[in-house]
C-alpha cells in the first residue's frame, strides 16, 4: 500500500496521513508490530467513518436542496448560512428525541435493527478504493466481500420489520426482502463480466487495469455499457430510492420498515440508508467508471481521490434527479422488470464479456459484441416492451 | 366483483388511516389485504363530522353561506353558487346578467384549482411526492391572488349572495384573469407532456379501477368519474343553468374509466374550461353585480322546497332546501359529489394492489370536508 518514492505530504497521500503518522509515531516508540498495524487500522476506518459521517450530513441536506429546487421550493435556509447547519439541528433533535419501543414490539430484535443496518455499510465502505494509495483494506477478495457483507442488509430490514409489532412495516419488509433479493441477481451478475474481463476480484486491481483515459473504462465497451445499465438500475433498488423505493413507499405504507421507530434509530436508519447508498454508487463507479482513475491521461496532477469522490457525487446526483422526476413503480411491475428484463440481459452480458476478454480490444471485437448485446436489448426494450407497455389514448368529445 | 377466501386467518387487516399520508385528510380505510392483494376494503368516515346541516337549519340562510366554504374547501366558489343557487330557486330571486357572467368565471378558474391541484395529488400517491405537487400549486397559487383581490379571502371565499355576488370586480382584475388564462393553456401543455410520457405513471395508472358504465350510473356517480366511462352527462350541459348555454365548450368522454382515463379527462376539461373564460372575459357586460330587489336582512322564502345544483369540479353538488316560511330553512340537505363517488370505492379496489388502491382513491378526488360534512 505504502510507495516510499511519493512523499507523505503529497496531496495524494492526504487521506492517509493520519494512519501513517499514527504508525511513525508507534514505531519510533518502540511498540510491537502487531500493534503497530492493528492502530494503522483502526486508524483508517476512522478516517473512512469520519469522511462518509461527513458525508452522509452534507447529502441528508443536499438531498433536500436539491429535491426543493426541482420542486420550484428553496430548501432549508434557516440554520447557518445556505442551511449548512441543518444537519447538525436533525442531529440534536433526533438525539433529544422519545424513544417509542412498541408494545407488541419484540424489544431486542427492534434494538438490534437499526444497529446491524448500519454495520454492513460500514464494512462495505472498507474495501473500496478511494484513491491509487488509498484502499483502507486491500482484500484480495473485495468484491466478494463486499457482496457477502451487502446482503445483510436484507437481514436487517426484514428484522426491523418483524420485529416492530405491527403491520406497515411488515408489509414493508416483504416487499424489501422480494425487491432486494430480485434484485440482487442481476446486480452480481453484471459485475461478474467486469471480474471476468479484470481476471480478478480484487478491487484496486479492477481499477488499475481501467487506466489511460475514459475509453478504458469498462462502460465504454459494448458489453460495459449494457452490463453498467443494468448495474446503476440494480443499484437503485438495492439502495432502495425512488423509483424503487417500494419497501417505504409513504404514500401507501407510512414509511416501511422504519414506521415504528423514532429518535436516534430512527436516525441510524437514514444512516444506514445513506452509507449504503455511498457504498453501491462507490462500487458502481469502481467496476465502470474506472474508480479514481483521471478521465483524460495527463492530469496527474490532481489527488486520485478526488476523481473518485467527483464521480461518486454525479452518480448520487442522478438518484436525487431521478427521485425528484419518477412516480413509484407497483410491486408486481418491478418483479416483472428485474426478473423478464434485468435478469435476462443480465445474463447476456457474460457471453459478450467472454468473448470481448478472448478478442482483446479492438474494432473487429466491437463488431462481433455489439450485435451480441444490441439486437435482444432492442428486442426487449422495442418489441417486447411494446407489447407489455400501455399506450396513449385519444378521447372523444360528447356533441352539443 | 368478489375475491373467493376462505382462509381468513391468513389476512393481515390493516387499518389504512385516519393518520396515513395519502387519505386525503382523516378518512379510514379497513383493508383486508392476502399478500398485497385487496380482498376486502371497508370505508370508514365521519371524522370530520361537524353537523353542518344541523347547523345550518338553526341558521338564517345567509348564515350558511360562510359555511358552505368548508365543505369542499379547495373549491369554495362552486360551493357558494350551488347554494346560491337553491335558494334562489327556492324564493325565485332573478340574478343580474353581469353577476351570472361573475358566478361563471369563478366557477371555471375555481374548476382549473381543483383539477390542477388534482393533478399534484394523484402523483403524490403515485410516489412522486412533491415535485407535480408543487409546479400544480405555483398555478393555483396564481388564481387564489385573483380570488384574494376580488373576495378578501384566498379560500374561504363567502363571495355569492341571493341574486348575485357581494361585490363588483375590482378595476382590473378583468384584465389579470384575462393575462392568466393566455398564461394557463402552456402550463397545461408542459404538465401533460410531463405525466403522459411518462411510462411509469402510464403503467400504474391504465387499466387499474375501471368499472362498467351501469354500475357508475346506478351507483349515483358524477362528474369526471362518470365521464372517463363514457357518459355524457354534466349539468353544465343537461341544466344549462345560469348562461351556460351562451358558450360554446364539448363533453370530453374517455373510454375505459380507469385511473388514466380520469387524468386525462381532468386535462381536457381545464383545456374547456379556459374556451369558457376566454369567452366570458370577452363578453362580460356592465350592470348590476347583485340584483338590488333582493332582500338581505329579515330574508323569509315562501313555503315550499327546491333543489339547486350545479357541475362542480368534482360532479353534481347539490343543496335542497325545504322553506316554513321563517328566516330559518326547516330542511338543509348537501348532495356532496366526493361522499357520493366515494361509495364504489370497495368495487373499484377488489383484487388489486394496496397500492392501486390508494391512487385510485385518489382518482376518486375527494374533499373530507365535503364527505364528512
Amino acid at each position: 500500500m505504502s510507495k516510499d518514492n511519493i512523499p507523505l505530504w503529497s496531496p495524494e497521500h492526504l487521506p492517509l496521513l493520519p494512519q501513517r503518522l499514527v504508525e511513525m509515531i508507534l514505531a519510533n516508540l518502540g511498540a510491537p508490530e502487531w500493534l503497530v498495524s492493528i492502530s494503522g487500522f483502526m486508524v483508517a476506518a476512522s478516517t473512512v467513518l469520519a469522511v462518509f459521517m461527513t458525508a452522509f450530513a452534507l447529502l441528508s441536506l443536499i438531498e433536500r436542496k436539491t429535491l426543493a429546487r426541482a420542486q420550484n421550493r428553496i430548501g432549508p435556509n434557516r440554520a447557518g448560512w445556505f442551511g449548512i447547519l441543518q444537519p447538525v439541528a436533525d442531529g440534536i433533535k433526533m438525539l433529544t428525541k422519545e424513544d417509542i419501543v412498541p408494545a407488541r414490539a419484540v424489544k431486542l430484535l427492534h434494538l438490534l435493527a437499526p444497529i446491524l443496518i448500519v454495520l454492513p455499510a460500514i464494512l462495505a465502505l472498507g474495501v473500496i478504493p478511494y484513491g491509487r494509495e488509498w484502499t483502507p483494506v486491500p482484500l484480495e477478495l473485495g468484491l466478494l466481500f463486499f457482496f457477502a457483507v451487502g446482503s445483510m442488509t436484507e437481514l436487517s430490514v426484514f428484522m426491523a420489520g418483524w420485529a416492530s409489532g405491527s403491520k406497515f412495516p411488515m408489509l414493508g419488509a416483504m416487499r424489501a426482502i422480494s425487491q432486494m433479493v430480485s434484485y440482487e441477481l442481476p446486480l452480481i451478475i453484471t459485475a461478474l463480466g467486469v471480474v471476468m474481463v479484470s481476471g480478478t476480484l480484487s478491487l484496486p486491481e479492477i481499477v488499475q487495469q481501467q487506466g489511460g483515459g475514459f475509453w478504458h473504462w469498462n462502460v465504454c465497451t459494448p458489453w460495459g455499457i449494457v452490463a453498467g445499465l443494468l448495474f446503476y438500475v440494480c443499484t437503485i433498488a438495492e439502495a432502495n430510492r425512488c423509483p424503487f423505493d417500494l419497501p417505504e413507499g409513504e404514500s401507501e405504507i407510512v414509511a416501511g420498515h422504519m414506521t415504528e421507530y423514532s429518535g436516534f434509530k430512527y436516525a441510524l436508519f437514514f444512516m444506514g440508508e445513506y452509507l449504503g447508498l455511498f457504498a453501491i454508487a462507490g462500487l458502481f463507479v469502481t467496476l465502470f467508471l474506472g474508480g479514481w482513475q483521471a478521465p483524460l491521461p495527463g492530469l496527474g496532477l490532481v489527488p486520485t481521490w478526488l476523481w473518485f469522490f467527483g464521480k461518486l457525487a454525479l452518480v448520487i446526483f442522478s438518484y436525487l434527479w431521478i427521485r425528484a422526476t419518477f412516480p413509484r413503480l407497483r410491486i408486481d411491475q418491478l418483479m416483472r422488470f428485474a426478473w423478464l428484463c434485468m435478469i435476462p440481459m443480465a445474463l447476456l452480458t457474460l457471453p459478450a464479456a467472454a468473448i470481448w476478454h478472448y478478442m482483446g480490444r479492438g474494432p473487429l471485437s466491437w463488431m462481433v459484441v455489439l450485435p451480441l448485446v444490441l439486437v435482444p436489448w432492442v428486442l426487449v426494450a422495442v418489441i417486447f416492451n411494446k407489447r407489455l407497455a400501455p399506450a396513449t389514448r385519444t378521447y372523444r368529445f360528447a356533441d352539443g | 366483483m368478489s375475491v373467493e377466501y376462505t382462509d381468513s386467518d391468513r389476512l393481515l387487516r390493516v387499518s389504512l388511516g385516519p393518520q396515513h399520508p395519502s387519505t386525503h385528510g382523516v378518512f379510514r380505510m379497513n383493508v383486508e389485504l392476502d399478500g398485497e392483494t385487496v380482498v376486502k376494503l371497508k370505508p370508514v368516515f365521519g371524522y370530520l363530522h361537524r353537523n353542518h346541516e344541523k347547523i345550518a337549519e338553526g341558521a338564517t340562510y345567509l348564515s350558511s353561506m360562510p359555511y358552505t366554504d368548508r365543505l369542499d374547501y379547495i373549491c369554495p366558489l362552486t360551493n357558494n353558487w350551488a347554494y346560491a343557487l337553491a335558494v334562489e330557486k327556492l324564493a325565485g330571486i332573478e340574478v343580474p346578467e353581469r353577476a351570472e357572467y361573475m358566478r361563471v368565471i369563478l366557477a371555471e378558474l375555481t374548476r382549473l384549482i381543483n383539477h390542477t391541484a388534482f393533478m399534484g395529488f394523484i402523483l403524490g400517491d403515485m410516489g412522486a411526492w412533491g415535485s407535480a405537487l408543487m409546479y400544480a400549486f405555483r398555478e393555483r397559487e396564481k388564481i387564489l391572488d385573483l380570488f384574494e383581490h376580488l373576495t378578501g379571502a384566498r379560500m374561504m371565499a363567502n363571495f355569492m349572495r341571493f341574486g348575485g355576488c357581494r361585490n363588483d370586480l375590482p378595476a382590473g382584475w378583468r384584465e389579470q384573469v384575462g393575462t392568466l388564462v393566455e398564461g394557463y393553456g402552456p402550463f397545461l401543455d408542459e404538465m401533460e407532456k410531463f405525466l403522459v410520457g411518462n411510462e411509469i405513471l402510464l403503467s400504474r395508472s391504465q387499466d387499474v379501477g375501471q368499472l362498467p358504465a351501469e354500475t357508475l350510473v346506478n351507483g349515483g356517480i358524477t362528474g369526471p368519474m362518470l365521464r372517463a366511462a363514457g357518459v355524457s352527462y354534466d349539468i353544465r350541459k343537461v341544466d344549462r343553468y345560469g348562461i351556460y348555454d351562451r358558450f360554446e365548450f364539448r363533453i370530453p368522454l374517455g373510454e375505459k374509466g380507469d385511473v388514466y382515463d380520469r387524468i386525462m379527462i381532468r386535462f381536457l376539461e381545464m383545456r374547456e374550461s379556459l374556451k369558457i373564460l376566454r369567452q366570458a372575459i370577452d363578453q362580460l357586460p356592465e350592470g348590476d353585480y347583485v340584483n338590488p330587489k333582493a332582500r338581505i336582512r329579515g330574508f323569509k322564502p315562501p313555503v315550499g322546497e327546491a333543489y339547486g345544483r350545479i357541475e362542480g369540479p368534482k360532479g353534481e353538488l347539490g343543496f335542497h332546501l325545504i322553506s316554513d316560511g321563517t328566516p330559518n330553512p326547516y330542511r338543509y340537505r348537501v348532495r356532496p359529489p366526493s361522499f357520493i363517488n366515494l361509495t364504489l370505492l370497495e368495487d373499484m379496489c377488489l383484487g388489486l394492489d394496496l397500492a392501486d388502491a390508494v391512487i385510485i382513491l385518489g382518482s376518486i378526488d375527494i374533499v373530507l370536508g365535503e364527505v364528512d360534512r
